[in-house]
């Protein structure tokens, strides 16, 4: 079956696009690009007024598939995906039971081709059932198909162990991902130490507890040479480790979430809004602008939501005691349109850049170009579309978002996964 | 009239709202010298202290207020309730809300515990301890101790001395004397300090012997030894030693400065028991203003409506 995208802004810096063009896709893959294309029979759809980009790809996302069902699973989790733009997510594995194994990433391989719609990547665990006492099965996980390895959610505390996970990763050429928190600095806080906690009277969570797992793990890559990705930077610190790392030719890549970019621990009053509870917890408007100027500048390579869905019950906690996190998918490429695109430092294609192109090259997923030959992931964005954030918004099952409330501009308006409609007319296809 | 319906933070407060509380809590401290020490103001209003945290006097005293004020109070306690069931605080808060309560003390483990029931319930809360964030009363009380002791509260220097970080005595401290005009000095070992004591408002001093000459009030926090994982000392010895107040550090303040503390104290730790004893040492001042100014905080909340009750 034949489809053509007519009339659309196509942005890919990949090819150099950045121009009005037609795109005929065939079987699943873009057979030509061009100005005034004709198919003469197939579906067309008219993207005049909008913007066509390849497929975007979020690379941290909890789908809560096996085990939690109740906050979101492969199908829901996927929906929400499609409906915020995404092709593709990777799975992180801290389900119950646990992805350290072949068989668990099998199971998720397998219910994501059955429900999910759009790419699952499995992202399995570093160490047995993340307790950083022994190594996991990586081999057996990526036989079955898993992408990357992450201990998300606490951390390799153990440098040896780091050292050890990074040293016989290199034999499969999958990247660590690791989430920098020392927990014996990082405690018990639950928020930004400093101004926030001093006057909300919460444990603090102090920056260094990431910056110095980000100096450790660099200094593990070069001692390896061991590709690392550095999840969910937080921190001006962390952006500046980077920065030079990158600068000495290591294998090091980084990702900012939305909320990181978007709000500071400002947002903190003392409503103790638990839907800004996460972790690492939100810093000082510095540390965002430093996020910002590094999204800018190429030190970090990738938009990823760190998508964390929990019941309306378990966030209806008392502060300390509800859980971290806050749904992603769905308002992150509104964000960056809002935020991001809107500046002048800030374009199109960089926005291609950290949420396409960047998310697949720091996890080594199969590359996708706007260029004939390619497979047809690719996402229609209307840049004019108004967005209310509120619950009846989300396609994902639960609705702690920590942009509850916003307005946003421009919204997914198609996605096509291997040239099939995921998301159509804003709707996610049933 | 107070300004707000909730007493949950002091910065909610206006200085008048404070003016009002400590000049109604004068006129019950007369109430609670009489030999029948009890008014119908609050008949049928019904007061509900809900401690899911461990608390004697905080309790008792509100206890008390609410019985001399003729207000039925139930005690709703953290062994006979149902979070140890694993009831939600929300769920709690509702289900307090269907009996129909006037007004709810919470004290909680946990900061922004207050706010929880505001979102819940129509009754009147009072923050009676929430975390390590704030504890209103206490400083409304102390406020009301200095005044009566000191004649005013504008241009004090108050020293508080000890675990500043983990204290809501001092979250709720420290901003109401920077609203009525006093300054309020923090002191202790750094590993006892917030981040950012400046954001509260208080100046950071490190050596209790170099603040003494210049303090009206030597305010001293409990050493909350039961809080603190892995002490964030070397040892009570020493601890005593930098920071305990005894005669000679009562020698070093200025003839008419006082010694609080909002109790229980560890005798021999933070105060010797020689200064706690002495007419310098204002702590059972403290207990007795605290009945007063809680009988005040459930009038002004509560007295206002009853007036108009049928509105």
């Amino acid at each position: 079956m034949a489809l053509l995208l007519r009339g659309g802004r196509v942005v890919d810096p990949a090819v150099g696009l950045d121009e009005i063009a037609d795109i005929i896709i065939r079987d699943g893959v873009i057979v030509e690009i061009g100005p005034d294309l004709t198919i003469p029979k197939g579906i067309t759809i008219e993207c005049a007024e909008k913007i066509v980009v390849p497929g975007l790809v979020d690379i941290h996302t909890h789908l809560r598939e096996p085990g939690f069902e109740y906050k979101e699973d492969i199908a829901s989790g996927t929906r929400a995906a499609a409906h915020g733009g995404f092709t593709a997510v990777c799975a992180m594995p801290n389900t119950s039971p646990i992805c350290d194994e072949g068989s668990a990433v099998r199971f998720i391989v397998e219910r994501a081709a059955a429900h999910g719609k759009v790419r699952v990547y499995p992202i399995g665990t570093i160490t047995v059932a993340s307790k950083g006492a022994a190594l996991a099965e990586m081999g057996d996980m990526v036989a079955e198909g898993a992408i990357a390895f992450s201990d998300d959610g606490s951390g390799v505390q153990d440098t040896g162990m780091m050292r050890l996970a990074m040293d016989y990763a290199k034999q499969f050429g999958t990247t660590i991902l690791s989430h920098c928190e020392d927990e014996s600095l990082a405690g018990k806080g639950v928020v930004n130490e400093g101004v926030v906690s001093t006057r909300l009277g919460l444990v603090g969570w102090p920056s260094a507890a990431e910056e110095i797992h980000v100096a450790r793990d660099i200094a593990l890559c070069e001692l390896t040479g061991c590709r690392l990705h550095l999840a969910h930077l937080s921190t001006a610190g962390s952006v500046a480790m980077v920065r030079s790392a990158k600068e000495r030719g290591l294998p090091v890549t980084c990702e900012v979430t939305p909320h990181h970019l978007f709000l500071d621990e400002d947002a903190l009053t003392p409503e103790y809004n638990t839907s800004l509870k996460m972790n690492p917890p939100l810093r000082t408007a510095a540390d965002k602008e430093a996020l910002i100027a590094g999204l800018i500048d190429g030190t970090v390579d990738a938009i990823a939501t760190d998508h964390a869905p929990h019941a309306v019950h378990e966030k209806a906690l008392e502060f300390e005691l509800a859980p971290f996190g806050s749904t992603g998918l769905e308002t992150a490429l509104s964000l960056a349109m809002t935020h991001l695109v809107s500046r002048d430092d800030f374009s199109m294609s960089d926005l291609v850049r950290v949420m396409a192109h960047g998310p697949r090259s720091c996890l080594g997923l199969p590359t996708m170009r706007l260029e004939a030959g390619s497979v047809a992931d690719i996402t229609v964005i209307d840049p004019e579309a108004r967005v209310e954030i509120n619950a009846p918004f989300f396609e994902s099952k639960s609705s702690n978002s920590a942009f509850m409330g916003t307005t946003l501009l421009g919204k997914a308006s198609e996605v096509l996964v291997g040239g099939q409609f995921a998301l159509r007319n804003g709707k996610v296809v049933d | 009239m107070l300004s707000t319906r909730h007493i949950i933070d002091v910065q909610d407060m206006t200085v008048d709202d404070i003016n009002l509380i400590l000049d109604t809590a004068e006129s019950f401290k007369e109430v609670n010298e009489r030999r029948i020490k009890k008014l119908p103001t609050l008949r049928g209003r019904t007061v509900v202290n809900l401690f899911l945290e461990p608390s004697t006097r905080t309790r008792t005293s509100f206890e008390i207020a609410a019985k001399r004020l003729s207000a039925d109070g139930i005690n709703f306690t953290a062994s006979a309730s149902a979070t140890v069931k694993g009831e939600s605080l929300a769920d709690t808060a509702a289900t307090l809300s269907a009996m129909a309560c006037d007004l709810v003390v919470i004290r909680h483990k946990y900061a922004g515990a207050p706010r929880i029931l505001t979102q819940q319930m129509d009754a009147h809360i009072v923050n009676g301890g929430d975390g390590m964030h704030q504890h209103p009363t206490q400083a409304l009380l102390d406020l009301f101790t200095m005044r009566e002791k000191l004649g005013k509260l504008e241009g004090l220097r108050v020293g508080i001395v000890g675990d500043i970080a983990h204290s809501r005595v001092a979250g709720s401290l420290i901003p109401a004397l920077r609203m009525v005009g006093a300054t309020p000095v923090v002191i202790g070992p750094p590993t006892l300090m917030p981040a950012r004591p400046e954001v509260l408002g208080a100046e950071f001093v490190p050596s209790l012997d170099e603040a003494l000459p210049g303090l009206d009030v030597a305010y001293l926090l409990r050493v909350q030894m039961e809080r603190a994982e892995g002490m964030p000392f070397p040892s009570v010895r020493e601890y005593s030693r930098l920071f305990g107040m005894n005669s000679q550090r009562v020698a070093m303040l200025p003839n008419h400065a006082i010694v609080m503390h909002p109790g229980p104290m560890n005798r021999g730790v933070e105060i010797s028991a020689e200064v706690a004893d002495s007419e310098r040492s204002l702590v059972l001042h403290q207990v007795n203003s605290g009945v007063a100014v809680r009988m005040a905080v459930m009038y002004l909340l509560l007295g206002g409506e009853a007036s108009g009750a049928s509105a």
